[in-house]
């Protein structure tokens, strides 16, 4: 049986008459990684230092473990909340040398015990022979598995990460943000962590909000997210695509001008409404055959495939992500069709 | 010409040369001064310096710690003007501080005497404001700012955010102070405590107006009372031996303190203080400013009027501030002119040698200026009865002094005191004309001179400014050099405050004093300007 752990409701914060974030509204199973994701300014590091206690809230509840620790009224300090944070620029103590840095918050435990810990999570972190160097001597991924393992020495029931690899080489990013999952994983420890990188957020976390302007969008699934975005900023937040009008004929179906799309699932909008349709790279397929013909306007070479952006007869533009052994060039003329299992479409804007 | 390649090293030179001198007078045979010393004055004078030190080092720590911290991670009634304000006791020269605290609290002033007759007692319990405790005060109140500036950096970049690592760990704000903020902050803070010792060391004035005997008031008699250099020079060399002492430990705490660099976090929220939390800061806070700064300005302002009352020899005051503002004038286009060549011979010539040369150069801040007086004064003496003598036996002329008397040794005594303060906002003035700057001048055709007007002076003259401005405010304030070199007839605001408080004249000190302060905002000024604080 699952439990939740973690339960925002109606969270509001500001900074003077600037409301940072408002009915913010979460919540987060045992074991599970969150991720706050949006663009900056959104209030997803705001909502962070809500839930670690670094700020109090305005109005709504904060409850860790079906205890209330922040409302209007009631204000747990950080350091009772059990929790762990991972910081953006880690804030090692320079001071200390990265076994006492972990062992820092290890103040309840004896001497051995501590310096027991402390050489289980130097292993966990793949550290144990640098244990007597001194931050500045470390490289950044090796500063980021110290400040983890750091937070994660006293148990916490809930570990935050505050946008734990923007300070990284992108090429680290990736492998990092696996072993970190991993890491957390294998500790069992729920976690959540806050980022405005998506490729970030798809490989660590179980489940993603995306916000902005201080409100949730959608909280869902990577794949959810994508394929099945709740609103148009989610449907441009994530991912490529564009938009193409088209008419409703009927639940499932709808017309634009690469033909009609038929959709498994009812969408909501009445007939003959004019829509706008997203269509993902994803959706377009290269086809030899096909009548439909389309010009290349633009190219981007990514190794196993090609992203082109093509201009329809029409004059508007699609993309289209395509095995990188189809080497057409600029100008030329390729076939192409539609693959849409799923149509999302919105109400076009000002109407 | 000599090219600028080598200012570096007649400037280091220059620095080493004094030190060299005074050292080779210890090795001099003069057992019986040796002798002298030890059986009158040294122990007393080692521990005079020693307590005073102490007392300044822990005065400054306290004070400056803690209006650092509330200033720089809460948030109280008009904490963003006292940011400011706390800063401007360094426009009050120390021994200014020192004369109007002996004025105010001294057995014959105002506030004991207006005790006695509300009290109708003889006040035998009020505390002798000549005593140790005394300088030590005037001392903290004059240099914590140097501690505060330092520490209140750290606590900016770094405070809030290491609270909130404690925090995160389990400990409490009160815990997570201790435990993390301050040791974290500790290279910074020890940095600040080790400029203060400098000065401490140094200062003359103030242990003058207040007849504290240290190495500096010791050295002053030997030189003038005594007239014995040998003396004046033994002791001297002690005093080096000290300051070398701390200038080591500084340049320790400062390479760790680039270790400890913190990457500026996000502009975190202060936490806001309530109730009478909020009161106790603020009253804190007016309390130090109030002894520190308003109540000398306000004692000065009075006594200045009623000198006026009393037939105030204008044209004598006229006369100091001109040789003043000329002496300060000059030495600050001396000084910036040098630094100039010497930053950038170092970035024609990045060389390992070079760099210590400049290094070397600009650690003569750190000589006191009583030192400084002599190591200076006795090369050039002998160098002059060479010149004269050359010149009698060469051309047969009669030349006198070429060097005593003029204004030489006062500014060369100036030059190595005083070098370190313009080479720092010249030199970061010149990290920002980096090399490919020059380069993309010369791949749009400007080269040679014209690069340098149309390139380089418009982005170093910001740092030139604040150099000459830092320098002629130094000057200004400076005591012992002057006291101690001045040809005759070259008395300044300084030396006349010297005078006048060592007479027990107040009054008569007062408007040169205010005119110090006045110059001392300058900087201040500037700083705030180029400064988030």
């Amino acid at each position: 049986m699952s439990t939740i752990l973690l339960q925002l409701n109606n969270v509001r914060q500001a900074y003077g008459e600037q409301a940072v974030i408002h009915d913010l509204t979460l919540s987060l199973q045992k074991g599970q990684i969150g991720c706050l994701l949006g663009p900056s300014g959104c209030g997803k590091t705001t909502a962070l230092r809500c839930i670690a206690g670094f700020e109090s809230v305005l109005s709504g509840e904060i409850f860790l473990n079906a205890v209330c620790v922040s409302s209007a009224d009631v204000f747990v300090p950080p350091e009772r909340r059990r929790i762990g944070m991972v910081f953006q620029d880690y804030a090692l103590f320079p001071h200390l040398d990265v076994a006492a840095n972990i062992g820092f918050g290890l103040h309840h435990l004896t001497k051995m015990e501590r310096a027991r810990r402390v050489d289980e999570l130097l292993h966990v972190v793949h550290l144990t022979v640098a244990s007597k160097k001194y931050p500045h001597e470390l490289s950044g991924g090796q500063q980021q598995r110290v400040a983890l393992a750091r937070a994660l020495a006293p148990k916490p029931e809930l570990l935050l990460l505050d946008e734990p690899f923007s300070n990284l080489d992108i090429s680290l990013r990736e492998r990092l943000s696996i072993e970190v999952r991993e890491i957390i994983k294998n500790q069992g420890i729920t976690a959540i962590l806050v980022t405005h990188d998506q490729a970030e957020a798809f490989a660590i976390a179980d489940e993603i909000g995306v916000m902005h302007q201080g409100e949730m969008q959608q909280l869902d699934t990577a794949f959810n997210l994508y394929h099945r975005p709740a609103n148009r900023f989610v449907a441009n937040f994530i991912g490529q695509g564009v938009f193409l009008p088209g008419k409703v004929i009927n639940a499932q179906q709808i017309e634009i001008e690469l033909g009609i799309l038929e959709s498994e699932t009812p969408h909501q909008h009445e007939n003959g409404c004019i829509v706008d349709v997203l269509l993902r790279p994803d959706d377009i397929v290269h086809d030899d055959y096909s009548s439909l013909q389309a010009t290349i306007v633009c190219k981007a070479f990514r190794g196993a495939e090609i992203l082109y952006t093509l201009r329809l007869a029409g004059g508007a533009r699609v993309l289209t992500l395509v095995p990188s052994h189809h080497n057409h060039a600029i100008g030329e003329k390729i076939g192409i069709k539609p693959e849409v299992d799923h149509i999302v479409a919105f109400q076009q804007l000002g109407s | 010409m000599i090219s600028w390649r080598w200012v570096p090293f007649v400037a280091a030179a220059l620095v080493v040369v004094p030190v060299g001198v005074i050292f080779s007078s210890v090795l001099a045979p003069a057992g019986e001064i040796w002798q002298h010393l030890v059986e009158t004055t040294l122990i007393s004078l080692l521990l005079n310096t020693f307590w005073l030190v102490l007392g300044v080092i822990v005065g400054t720590a306290l004070l400056g710690i803690s209006l650092a911290w509330f200033t720089a991670v809460y948030e109280f009634p008009g904490r963003r003007l006292f940011s400011w304000a706390l800063l401007l006791p360094m426009a009050i020269p120390a021994y200014v501080t020192a004369f109007v605290a002996l004025g105010l609290f001294d057995f014959t002033g105002p506030i004991q005497t207006t005790l006695r007759a509300w009290l109708d007692s003889d006040l035998s319990w009020f505390p002798d404001i000549r005593g140790r405790m005394g300088v030590i005060i005037v001392m903290t109140l004059a240099f914590y700012p140097y501690v505060y500036l330092l520490a209140r950096n750290a606590f900016l970049s770094q405070g809030k955010r290491s609270l909130e690592v404690a925090q995160s760990l389990g400990f409490s704000r009160k815990q997570g102070f201790f435990k993390v903020v301050l040791p974290m902050a500790r290279p910074w803070i020890a940095g600040g405590i080790m400029l203060v010792s400098m000065e401490t060391l140094a200062d003359f004035g103030t242990v003058a107006v207040f007849n504290y005997n240290t190495f500096t008031t010791a050295i002053y008699k030997a030189w003038f009372s005594m007239f014995s250099l040998q003396a004046a020079s033994q002791l001297a060399s002690l005093l080096i031996v000290m300051v070398f002492i701390v200038i080591v430990l500084e340049q320790q705490f400062r390479s760790r303190m680039r270790y400890a660099e913190a990457k500026s976090s996000a502009k975190a929220q202060r936490i806001q203080l309530a109730g009478w939390h909020n009161w106790a800061v603020t009253g804190f806070v007016v309390c130090v400013l109030f002894f520190a700064f308003f109540l000398p300005v306000a004692q000065l302002g009075y006594w200045s009027v009623q000198s006026f009352a009393q037939n105030y020899d204008m044209d004598r005051y006229l006369e100091f501030l001109w040789h003043s503002l000329t002496l300060s004038s000059l030495a600050a286009l001396l000084i910036c002119l040098v630094v100039i060549a010497m930053v950038y011979a170092l970035r024609r010539y990045p060389d390992s040698a070079t760099r210590y040369a400049v290094r070397t150069a600009t650690i003569g801040y750190a000589l006191p200026g009583t030192v400084l007086a002599i190591g200076v004064y006795v090369p050039l003496v002998w160098l002059d009865g060479q010149l004269s003598e050359l010149a009698l036996h060469w051309f047969q002329l009669e030349t006198g002094q070429l060097i005593q008397g003029t204004l030489a040794i006062m500014l060369i005594a100036y030059l190595i005191r005083f070098m370190a303060v313009s080479h720092y906002p010249i030199d970061s003035a010149m990290q920002r004309v980096t090399h490919s700057i020059d380069e993309a001048a010369m791949s749009l055709g400007v080269h040679g001179w014209a690069m340098i007007r149309t390139v380089h002076i418009p982005i170093l003259k910001p740092g030139i400014f604040t150099a000459a401005t830092l320098v002629f405010v130094d000057v200004m304030k400076e005591m012992p050099i002057t006291l101690m070199t001045r040809p005759f007839g070259w008395d300044t605001l300084a030396v006349r405050i010297y005078e006048m408080t060592s007479e027990g004249q107040w009054e008569q000190a007062a408007l040169p004093a205010v005119t110090l302060i006045l110059a001392g905002l300058m900087p201040i000024y500037l700083f705030m300007r180029q400064t988030e604080i």
